[in-house]
């Protein structure tokens, strides 16, 4: 398979109290069409990314909202698969591209999140969670430090090791000027933070976040902008897992990545070692390492000894994970963030990303995740 | 048309009242699994001030006019006004200014209202009263900030909320004023920050919402606002004072200003006491005003949610330190103190 990506572009993530979904959207949409150099009126289908509007916004009806907000009168839809629900929408948009029947679609994603109360975002966020886990009162952080504790049991992963992640990530915002934390922490730093849910501390969890971010995807493998690598989506794949943790056989790794990544690698043609760069999907720093072992970059239970030895890290590593900063310091407008890492990747790929520049990155991978690993999305991207 | 600076309006005195009650912060947080250390240190607060059972809104308001009455030198009849401002009137209908101009000896022929602005209300009385006096309407005029906080438990706010009063005379004469005051300046706007329905006993609040487009953007356009107007740099004051819901935004504050630690730790009271709403900058003044020597500006902010900021120029004259030592101040309701267990925190404040 091969869909061109025409165009992209993101908003600042962050506490963005100031600014509607609305404005949001049509600034990363503006972006996208200014790179792609194309007009509105070549968008024949609008696909929308969104977990939390209907939960937290009262607004389920994105689809229509967005197109009308944009002047545009197209087909649309919302897509939700939790925390991977703008994945999900890159991916059904490249399905209704290689299908022919739209020749150029607009992908979307967005989520406004801060306007609300911490509490009532967490239990809004639970709506990705097992009823039996909702009915127990657990909540994501409380799953993955589930995760973690097995993790580190099993592997001897140690906090330390967790805490390398968010140094990292926070290292790689500092050159990203879209992130939402754009200053880099330390180790202990992140040991002494406030505890979230054993061993999880403050700065192994992402944060909540505002943004949008949005791609263009065409049969059309022509880039109209002049002077430009046009990128590809080589793979896009799918794979689910139960919802809970309690129905896995493993704890210590996460079945519907380690399944779609499989089928992706195969679609593609290419093998983990081939990847350059790759945004991974760190809601909480266990997640990468974790994520880290089921895109196969590393053996099982060695990717924390090779993060915290800078393997992945920009100017040292191979493949540079979360150049943007990933979830953690990025940000995690949790709709916005599956999309958002299709624009990183593109941009890396078209040697674009200024400062936080993968070099020669020829080929990249975007994984996204939905809940504890119900859902997840691999994409693999290439410069040619 | 700009407002020129104030001529005629100064303190005549001011008054403490804090209960003697105290609850370490450290005490609420192992109830709630906490680590008491991580509390503090993000917070900033040791221990706060808790209202006896017997004591509220009112009653700290008597308590701290009766010494301002007292420092000012004049008898309660010679008051021609009074506000006062709090978020834990007793009272929906039925105002705290009349019980407490009652309880003083105010006599009859005074106005009376009860200010809500959250922790803002007393300082925009003491607005109010300049307008008056500089007008020369009244001859004096007495304001209290009063609050026993009220705070959900397990919520943030509840290691901070406290209790307090702080209380001053106004008048017109400037061979009485101990402080003149000098000029102020407010800034308010539509900012949901934090509030409290009618009828609902706790407040909610917008997380950190409260801190950016809340706390920092109004006291600093205000605070901005009276510097820029009044052609005064940070340097020129010896004292500043800001409204403390924590120990950490009045400090963040003075350094975006460019005030500097010294200036802002004398009247930093967060600490021992937490945040008596509108009772906080107001004690944070007094606590100022208990050691600073004539002729120093002092600059005073403070914030309500909701939102507002009433930014105050005052500066010290050479009565203040004669008449001051004679009323027991800051110092001296900060060290009578009783620590009280959880439980009895609850019972209180009314939660059991």
């Amino acid at each position: 398979m091969k869909v061109a990506v025409l165009g992209v572009g993101t908003t600042k993530f962050g506490e963005l109290w100031g600014v509607s979904p609305r404005a949001l959207v049509r600034e990363a949409v503006k972006e996208a069409l200014i790179d792609a150099n194309l007009k509105l009126a070549d968008i024949e289908a609008l696909y929308v990314g969104n977990m939390l509007s209907g939960i937290l916004g009262r607004q389920e009806n994105l689809g229509a909202l967005f197109a009308e907000e944009l002047g545009i009168s197209c087909p649309a839809f919302k897509i939700e698969g939790a925390c991977a629900s703008g994945g999900l929408a890159v991916h059904n948009a490249i399905l209704s591209v290689l299908a022919g029947i739209y020749k150029t679609v607009l992908v979307i994603g967005v989520e406004k999140m801060t306007d609300h109360k911490p509490e009532e975002i967490t239990s809004a966020l639970m709506g990705a969670g097992h009823d039996e886990e909702r009915a127990a009162g657990i909540t994501f952080p409380g799953l993955y430090a589930i995760l973690a504790r097995a993790h580190m049991e099993k592997y001897k992963t140690t906090e330390k090791d967790l805490a390398a992640v968010s140094v990292k990530n926070h290292y790689h915002a500092t050159l990203n000027p879209k992130a939402q934390f754009q200053f880099e922490i330390g180790l202990e730093q992140v040991l002494t933070s406030p505890i979230v849910a054993e061993p999880l501390k403050l700065l192994d969890c992402s944060p909540t976040s505002d943004g949008a971010a949005a791609i263009i995807l065409s049969e059309n493998r022509k880039q109209k902008t002049e002077n430009r690598k046009p990128v590809f989506i080589i793979a896009s794949m799918v794979a689910t897992d139960t919802l809970g943790l309690a129905g896995r056989r493993n704890l210590t790794s996460i079945l519907a990545t380690v399944k779609a990544a499989k089928k992706a690698y195969q679609t593609a043609g290419v093998s983990p070692t081939d990847i350059d760069v790759a945004e991974v999907h760190d809601c909480f720093s266990i997640a990468e390492i974790i994520a880290c072992e089921d895109l196969r970059f590393f053996q099982k239970g060695k990717a924390a000894k090779e993060i915290i030895k800078g393997k992945t890290r920009l100017g040292t590593g191979r493949p540079v994970v979360n150049p943007s900063g990933g979830l953690k310091a990025c940000g995690h407008p949790v709709g916005a963030t599956g999309v958002k890492q299709i624009v990183e990747i593109v941009t890396q790929l078209r040697g674009e990303a200024g400062a936080r520049q993968v070099k020669k990155a020829k080929i990249g991978l975007a994984h996204n995740v939905g809940g504890s690993g119900a859902v997840a999305v691999i994409h693999i991207l290439k410069n040619d | 048309m700009i407002r020129g600076v104030l001529n005629n309006v100064g303190i005549l005195g001011f008054g403490v009242y804090l209960p003697q009650n105290r609850i370490k912060i450290s005490e609420i947080a192992s109830v709630w699994g906490k680590s008491p250390e991580e509390i503090e240190r993000s917070l900033g607060v040791i221990e706060k001030a808790v209202a006896g059972i017997d004591e509220d809104t009112v009653t700290m308001g008597v308590e701290a006019g009766k010494n301002a009455l007292e420092m000012a030198r004049i008898s309660p009849e010679k008051l021609e006004a009074i506000y006062v401002g709090s978020e834990s009137h007793p009272y929906a209908v039925n105002p705290s200014a009349t019980i407490i101009g009652e309880a003083l000896g105010m006599g009859r022929n005074y106005l009376a209202a009860d200010l809500e602005f959250a922790c803002k209300a007393a300082t925009a009385g003491m607005e109010n009263l300049a307008g008056l006096l500089e007008a020369r309407l009244i001859n004096y005029g007495l304001v209290i900030g009063s609050d026993t906080a009220q705070a959900k438990p397990h919520d943030a706010l509840e290691y901070a909320a406290a209790a307090g009063a702080a209380a001053f005379v106004l008048g017109r004469n400037n061979k009485d004023f101990l402080v003149q005051i000098l000029d102020f300046a407010s800034y308010s706007s539509d900012t949901p920050d934090f509030w409290r329905r009618d009828g609902v006993p706790y407040p909610s609040h917008q997380g950190r919402f409260t801190g950016e487009p809340g706390y920092f953007t109004h006291v600093l356009r205000a605070s901005q606002g009276l510097l820029e107007k009044t052609k005064l740099s940070p340097s020129d004051f010896a004292y500043c004072v800001f409204h403390m819901p924590n120990g950490k935004f009045p400090c963040e504050v003075s350094k975006r200003l460019g005030f500097t630690k010294e200036q802002i730790e004398p009247g930093l009271i967060v600490g021992s006491i937490g945040n008596p709403y509108s009772a906080s900058s107001l004690l944070g003044l007094c606590s100022v005003l208990e050691i600073a020597k004539p002729n120093q500006l002092i600059f005073l902010t403070s914030y309500g949610s909701g939102a507002g900021a009433d930014s105050f120029i005052l500066k010290t004259t050479k009565l203040l330190t004669r008449v001051r030592i004679k009323v027991p101040g800051f110092k001296f309701y900060l060290n009578q103190k009783n620590y009280i267990s959880y439980p009895t925190y609850l019972k209180f404040t009314g939660r059991v």
